[in-house]
């Protein structure tokens, strides 16, 4: 996802004299292609993450476009304070992009994870919280985000992901993408998670259950009619994320349903609360909190055959 | 000189009045940096109250922002807002609070309260400036406990490294900070040869002393100044002068009248 967005970047910015791009010293291999191009609007503040927020809104302010980019820890946690009055109390289009979502960056350790980050952000007034399930929405999302009024938070992953959206997808900020249309249940995942999403829904597949694949790509505004409209067909419900139970995704679809009339089977996958002491790669980390398309199918399984 | 000291007298009064009667406290933050404001705003920044958003317009980022009812006081004397708003100060249905709003009254550039803010979002303001090719200047006015705050030592790098020459940096050193005074709280000094050390081009004034403010402001640099301001907390009211109790306390009826008393 971050070849795409550097990529993506590049092209807006030549397009656009108003986007700047800032890092507190991070993207070395990355965003040198911004910075040979535009060397007026790229910005390397050092390793300073609450001067770099607080900058970007400082020349936001002054009608231009900056996107702040590094490690997803050190751009939403670390300046926090910094974004909510400099970027969302002053509602300041600053795009605020953190590139490693989740444990993206594996065995560097639980410093270099956000599995808090979706529910910070989204308490936020003002922001929009965009976490973009593959590089195609990476791409539109960014390409949406130029003209957007306000303030943006965009997690990425981080690299390899496979493009899961299809040829027909529409992507808007705010409107979850249906990928797969299904009529037994309903897998409803954002970010990262997007790839193991899909994958269940495959393993459901071959076990006859014929499960609907949505992206939830934007936590905020968060898309409740298509969730209403979910919870109308009566089928279980689940959510995907790689991000803590508490405040996520999960979270947020738990709202509505407690707000509405419906009451369906729904389960929540996420990572428990507790930091990862675990040393090892994504996809260990993943395994470890039993975030794998193995696990969560098994564990749907088990739900969906009580029913059917 | 005459005509700009009886505003300073018509603001303290402002400050005070406005602070007896919302029960709010800062009176000394806001009394120290009223001849500092007024200098900025009737002298030197190339504003127009008329037309607030001027995109070529020198800002002001008050990141003090708790010394709000100086600012107040001053852009409603400069004619940016109704005098009658000043009866509205941190009340019920009131329209300008405590800390600055910048959504509140036209004529404030940047919301503030949180300390350590101010500096590098005036960095931003300067960074846009220079690259819109706008000739215009970025004042940011900073207390002496806010160099406490570590974020603002990321600014105090970066905007020499810049060279950022149209950025000015005001310090209101009035030496008394929310716990006492700085030197015991924790000590800045020898602040001028840190800053300096920081490449920053710094000018040590008498921060109520009109002709040497804007002397300091007009001052020619190549890189980004610093105006280390000596001034008194509570200036000009004699009972509040240097007195940490007025970081905190609203002069009641009786002090009111003392005070304005002193200031005619």
């Amino acid at each position: 996802m971050r070849k795409t967005f550097i990529n993506t970047l590049v092209s807006l910015a030549r397009k656009d004299e108003r986007i700047f791009l800032i890092t507190p010293d991070i993207g070395y291999s990355v965003l040198e292609i911004f910075q040979d191009e535009f060397p007026s609007r790229y910005i390397n503040v050092g390793v300073a993450e609450q001067n770099s927020i607080s900058i970007a809104a400082g020349i936001a302010m002054s009608g231009l476009i900056p996107y702040v980019y590094t490690i997803n820890p050190f751009v939403c946690m670390r300046p926090y304070e910094q974004i909510r009055l400099d970027v969302a109390y002053m509602n300041n289009n600053v795009r605020i992009v953190g590139v490693g979502g989740g444990f993206s960056y594996g065995a560097a350790g639980a410093t270099h994870h956000t599995t808090e980050d979706i529910a910070i952000m989204r308490v936020l007034p003002n922001m929009t919280v965009i976490c973009p399930g593959d590089p195609w929405e990476v791409e539109q999302a960014l390409k949406e985000s130029v003209n957007y009024k306000g303030p943006i938070f965009l997690r990425l992953g981080k690299q390899g992901e496979p493009i899961i959206n299809k040829e027909d997808s529409n992507f808007k900020i705010g409107k979850a993408i249906t990928i797969i249309k299904g009529n037994d249940a309903t897998l409803i995942s954002t970010g990262n998670t997007l790839e193991i999403a899909n994958e269940v829904t495959e393993k459901l597949r071959n076990k006859n259950v014929d499960a609907s694949l949505i992206s939830m790509h934007t936590i905020k505004p968060f898309d409740a009619e298509l969730i209403i409209e979910i919870l109308r067909n009566g089928k279980p419900v689940f959510t995907i994320e790689e991000h803590s139970l508490i405040g996520g995704l999960g979270s947020a679809v738990a709202d509505i349903i407690a707000e509405s009339s419906f009451n369906p089977v729904f389960k929540k996958f996420g990572t428990e609360d507790k930091f990862s002491h675990y040393v090892g790669g994504h996809n260990f980390i993943r395994e470890k909190f039993g975030l794998t398309s193995h696990k969560i199918s098994e564990s749907i399984l088990k739900i969906v055959s009580k029913i059917y | 000189m005459k005509e700009l000291t009886e505003l300073a007298k018509g603001v303290r009064r402002d400050i005070l009045y406005m602070n007896h009667y919302s029960n709010a406290s800062h009176s000394g933050s806001a009394l120290s940096i009223v001849e500092i404001l007024i200098t900025l705003y009737f002298r030197t920044l190339n504003i127009d109250p008329k037309n607030p958003a001027m995109e070529n317009r020198d800002k002001f980022i008050l990141s003090k922002g708790h010394a709000s009812t100086a600012l107040y006081a001053v852009l409603a004397a400069r004619g940016f807002f109704d005098k009658s708003v000043l009866n509205k100060f941190y009340i019920d249905d009131g329209i300008i609070p405590g800390h600055l709003d910048m959504e509140s009254v036209p004529g404030i550039d940047c919301s503030a309260g949180s300390l350590g803010h101010g500096l590098s979002i005036g960095v931003g303001m300067a960074i846009a400036n220079r690259y819109k090719m706008i000739n215009s200047k970025v004042v940011v006015m900073i207390s002496d406990g806010e160099l406490n705050e570590g974020s603002i030592w990321e600014p105090l790098l970066l905007a020499p490294h810049l060279k950022l020459d149209k950025l000015i940096v005001i310090v209101d050193y009035n030496k008394i900070q929310s716990f006492g005074l700085t030197n015991e709280v924790i000590n800045l000094e020898p602040l001028n040869s840190k800053l300096k050390s920081f490449n920053w081009d710094v000018i040590e004034i008498n921060g109520h002393n009109f002709p040497e403010i804007e002397k300091a402001l007009n001052k020619k640099t190549d890189i980004p100044k610093m105006i280390i301001a000596h001034t008194i907390k509570g200036k000009g009211v004699s009972f509040m002068e240097n007195k940490l109790e007025w970081h905190y306390r609203s002069p009641d009826k009786k002090l009111l009248e003392q005070a304005l008393a002193e200031l005619n």
